[in-house]
């Protein structure tokens, strides 16, 4: 079964997607803020994150840095998913590493097929 | 020693000067070449050989006089990080590069002003030089026990040296075409020597005073038996004291306006912040300078007294007579290497005047306006190598022909006095709006005839041995007149009587011309910009205002006659970009006309540089008051402009946020929709739960929509307020209801015993919205466990005080402030998400405000938070 970790400070959000992707057989993590992000990537190495930007104390880009300088975990598929959406915010997010950046509101079959996508690509 | 073994040392130093510019020039980069020490070293090539022998030999006849010319520079230097700085600034936004063309730039571009200014310095500075070859030429003799000096010129050895220093100023000298640029190889150089000559001269100060003698305290009472110590040894008076003051201020006024020191401090000055360590290293280094001088004096004075040596000779004849030939070849080294850097220095600051100031602008305008790129350059680089040789070999000549008979030091002093004749015009140009060309002008012609007349002409005729009737008794026998006592003052000693008269009269003409009449608007134009430097550094190219027409045809082919056609198109590209204008404007506008003279100003000085733009350009003139308006109105306008600009990113941001704020909700509402929508077989509870979410996150989105609105109408004044007489204990009780039920079911105080009365006129609605806000808050953030919340309100004379506390975590220092931000979330928030907008804070501010309150945030002593807000009693 993959793994993918949701992290998100908005509830519902989180409900949402936790549904999706329960429903789409993956088993699913929880994080609310960044700093809990990293503390599960350390324990528990997922396949996958969905990693929300704008978030208090440590921030999406700071969890991707930190993914980033890491040996072991800097192999896990990133995809920002992010209401910041100007063309800037998209560059800056693919520059530092990310695979994939989704804007908010999305779609959610399309997030579905992207996320298979990207965990079938060697 | 034999003259061959001195020969060979001289040309293995000179090999090591020459080597060191040449390594610095290569490694122009490199931190060994820049930084504060060398500059500060490089300052030092204000102690000459002067320094070196005159010192002491002044030291020796007049006692402590001789500190008169470093104190005034130690007493001026630790102003120079507001003075200097202003002046380095002014040069290098303008590529000025020498002291001819600061003034002549700053009286309007005046050509005769420039070519006045240069010709002043030459005639200063080419006998001072003289008298550096001078001293070398009689030291060399002094080591090698010459006698008598050589006939023919082909045997004399200053000569060869005079010939090796014009090569070595020309070659390092001349890299560049444009002179404003640093000249990196000759200064390292001269940075090296400084450090020679004092470690030399303090080397032969310690042998002196603990060798030759048992330390100061034995010199000097050897030395005080002799006649005259002590008169020697004071002031003297209140005579003494005027010659004292204005000896100081002469040096104060020398080692900002000497030409060498103006090219070592100014032009080649490569970061502002060096000065901070020139302020007090090199006041430092001419103290330790200066230290031994006095104890060599005296010791000379013991050693050679009732002999007829010179004076000025001491330094060098105390360690020959005492048969320590090592030690006196040090000595001639330090005094070698101090005037050579004097006379490479001054000869290079003399030749670009010369260059700049006199030969371009009135002999090679014409000629170069026709010619190549490269025909120009180096045309300009061959008059600057000329003049630096022509001036050497006449200084040469100066000191061959003529019998410098006097005292190191009295033709240092003339060459000071002459070159003071520049302070008003230059400081007066930093300084005073008004002061004029033609002010500077005859200012310095008044000054300079004094000069001429009260010291120079019977300095001269005295020279000569002649008894003068004329000095003696005064022009046409008249007393008044007698060049050494004019109009019969009789405090001063030659010298800085001199110096008062030339400079009270010049400061009078200057002054008085200059508010006579008014200068021209260019002139004034640049008064300005001197004057106010500061104001106007920031709007560079802009800062001059000129209006007429021109091509950027015609102009961009000047440049590329100086430049040649890859650094014109260089620079202009830049100037584009610089200023946003299209690469194809057909029509040059006043930054341009301006840019264009200051890329021309390195090369060929700022009077030529005008002369040739002007001649390209059809101008009109425009009154002061109105250059003044413009100038505003651009200042204005920029200002505006920066508001407008910081406005618009404050809204952008702003906007960025609420799309940011808007979207969060509805991406959930979408999600969980489109679920709901897909999935037939999802549970019913699920179902339920997701349908309430999109119910509650619309809700958010509607209130957010609202606050929006809400604040955009308080902040724009839209809304009026709806001000009636009211009770604000009532106000506050009414808000306090709804939480009532709240505080029962989460078990949280509420303390309602301070609530003081007061009627005053606001919008109750409004002000309730306040307080909701604020309870809504403390409740939110009140402690989990033993939650308390209280609010209490407070008449003062002026005002009521409504304060809201609660017994949370309070608030962290550095948001006290930007909790009242538009969507600021605290750093610490222990809830996930704050129910509200983020915006409730910021609304409240907007409603105190016009109700002109205040509204703030602080922590209470024991715990938690406390936000207070104020309404005036009486609303007027």
């Amino acid at each position: 079964m993959k793994k993918i970790l949701i992290v998100d400070d908005e509830p519902n959000i989180v409900m949402s997607l936790e549904y999706i992707f329960k429903k789409e057989d993956f088993q699913v993590y929880i994080a609310r803020d960044g700093e809990e992000a990293i503390e599960i990537v350390e324990n528990n190495i997922p396949d996958i994150i969905l990693l929300d930007i704008m978030m208090p104390n440590v921030d999406g880009y700071q969890v991707l840095n930190y993914l980033k300088n890491s040996e072991t975990l800097k192999k896990i598929k990133v995809i920002f998913l992010s209401a910041k959406n100007k063309a800037s915010d998209i560059e800056l997010g693919l520059q530092l590493g990310a695979d994939k950046y989704i804007s908010k509101p999305f779609a959610v079959k399309n997030l579905v097929k992207e996320v298979k996508e990207l965990i079938n690509k060697k | 020693m034999s003259s061959f073994l001195v020969i060979l040392i001289i040309l293995v130093y000179l090999a090591v000067i020459f080597y060191v510019a040449y390594w610095a020039e290569k490694n122009s980069k490199s931190r060994w070449v820049n930084n504060p020490y060398i500059y500060t070293l490089s300052l030092a090539v204000y102690c000459t050989a002067w320094t070196y022998y005159g010192s002491v030999g002044l030291a020796a006849t007049s006692g402590l006089k001789f500190l008169t010319i470093y104190l005034g520079p130690i007493i001026i230097i630790p102003t120079w990080v507001i003075l200097m700085r202003k002046i380095i600034r002014i040069s290098k936004g303008n590529k000025i590069s020498t002291l001819a063309d600061f003034i002549s730039l700053r009286y309007g571009n005046d050509r005769f002003l420039g070519a006045l200014v240069t010709l002043v310095c030459v005639l200063a500075i080419v006998p001072y030089i003289s008298l550096q070859l001078k001293a070398i030429s009689e030291t060399f003799n002094v080591i090698t026990n010459h006698h008598i000096s050589a006939v023919s010129i082909l045997d004399d050895t200053t000569f060869y040296i005079a010939i090796f220093l014009a090569v070595f100023a020309a070659f390092f000298g001349t890299q560049h075409t444009d002179a404003s640029e640093r000249h990196k190889g000759i200064i390292t150089a001269i940075a090296l020597e400084s450090v020679i000559k004092l470690v030399f001269f303090l080397v032969i100060g310690i042998y002196v005073t603990f060798y030759l003698f048992n330390g100061p305290a034995d010199i000097y009472n050897k030395a005080s038996v002799l006649p005259n110590f002590e008169a020697q040894q004071t002031i003297d008076g209140l005579n003494g004291g005027f010659n004292w003051f204005l000896l100081s201020l002469l040096s104060m006024i020398a080692i900002m306006l000497l030409p060498r020191q103006f090219q070592v401090t100014v032009i080649e000055n490569e970061r502002e912040k060096y000065l901070k360590k020139v302020i007090w290293l090199f006041p430092l280094y001419l103290l330790l300078f200066n230290f031994f001088v006095i104890f060599i004096a005296w010791a000379g004075n013991v050693v050679f007294q009732n002999q007829e040596v010179d004076a000025d000779l001491f330094t060098l004849l105390l360690p020959l007579t005492n048969n320590h030939e090592f030690l006196a070849l040090l000595v001639f080294l330090g005094g070698f290497s101090a005037a050579i850097s004097m006379v490479v220095i001054s000869s290079l600051a003399l030749a670009t005047m010369l260059s700049n100031n006199l030969i371009i602008p009135y002999g090679f305008l014409r000629r170069f306006s026709k010619a190549e790129s490269h025909e120009n350059t180096e045309s300009i680089k061959n008059i600057r190598r000329i003049s630096i040789f022509t001036l050497i070999i006449i200084a040469y000549f100066f000191y061959k022909s003529f019998t410098l008979d006097r005292s190191l030091v009295s033709i240092g002093l003339i060459s000071f006095v002459l070159i003071a004749q520049l302070a008003p015009a230059f400081f007066g140009g930093l300084f005073w709006r008004r002061g004029s060309s033609k002010g500077a002008k005859y200012g310095i012609f008044a000054g300079f005839i004094v000069t001429v007349y009260t010291l120079l002409f019977p300095f001269a005729v005295e020279s000569q041995l002649i008894t003068s009737t004329f000095v003696n008794e005064g022009l046409f026998g008249l007393h008044v007149l007698k060049p050494y006592e004019l109009f019969g003052l009789q405090l001063f000693e030659p010298v800085t009587h001199a110096f008062f008269w030339s400079l009270f009269f010049n400061v009078i003409v200057y002054s008085l011309v200059s508010v006579s009449k008014l200068g021209s608007y260019r002139e004034r134009n640049f008064a300005e910009m001197f004057v106010d430097s500061s104001k106007y550094a920031s709007l560079q190219e802009g800062a001059y205002v000129w209006k007429g027409e021109a091509y950027v045809r015609d102009i961009k082919n000047i440049l590329t006659r100086f430049l040649g056609e890859r650094r014109t198109e260089r620079a202009l590209n830049l100037f584009y970009v610089k200023y946003d204008i299209d690469k194809n404007t057909q029509v040059a506008d006043a930054r341009l006309v301006n840019f264009s003279e200051k890329l021309l100003t390195g090369s060929i000085g700022s009077a030529s540089a005008r002369i040739l733009i002007a001649s390209v350009v059809k101008e009109e003139e425009i009154s002061l008051t109105e250059v003044l308006n413009i100038l505003d109105e651009t200042q204005k306008a920029k200002e505006s402009n920066k508001e407008l600009k910081e406005r618009d990113k404050q809204k952008d941001e702003f906007l960025d946020t609420v799309a940011h704020e808007l979207k969060t909700p509805i991406t959930s509402i979408r999600a969980l929709s489109e679920i709901l929508l897909d999935d037939e077989d999802i549970d019913k509870p699920t179902k339920r739960k997701f349908l309430t979410s999109i119910v509650s996150e619309s809700e958010r989105v509607s209130r957010l929509i609202n606050n929006i609105l809400d604040l955009e109408k308080l902040a724009s004044g839209k809304e009026k307020l709806d001000l009636n007489k009211n009770s604000i204990k009532s106000t506050i009780l009414k808000s306090v209801d709804p939480f009532r039920q709240l505080s029962v079911n989460k078990g949280i105080r509420m303390d309602l015993n301070e609530i003081e009365d007061a009627e005053i006129v606001y919008d109750e609605d409004r002000i309730q919205q306040v307080i909701v806000n604020l309870l809504s808050n403390a409740f939110k953030f009140s402690n989990e466990n033993n939650g308390e919340v209280k609010i209490s309100s407070f008449v003062n004379h002026n005002k009521v005080e409504i304060t809201v506390e609660d017994n949370g975590k309070g608030i962290a220092q550095d948001e006290l402030i930007s909790i009242f931000n538009k969507f600021y979330q605290s750093k610490n928030q222990t809830l996930l998400k704050p129910i509200g907008s983020g915006l409730g804070l910021a609304i409240s501010k907007q409603i105190i405000e016009s109700h002109n309150g205040k509204i703030w945030a602080e922590n209470s002593l024991h715990e938690g938070a406390r936000l207070t807000f104020t309404l005036p009693l009486n609303r007027n």
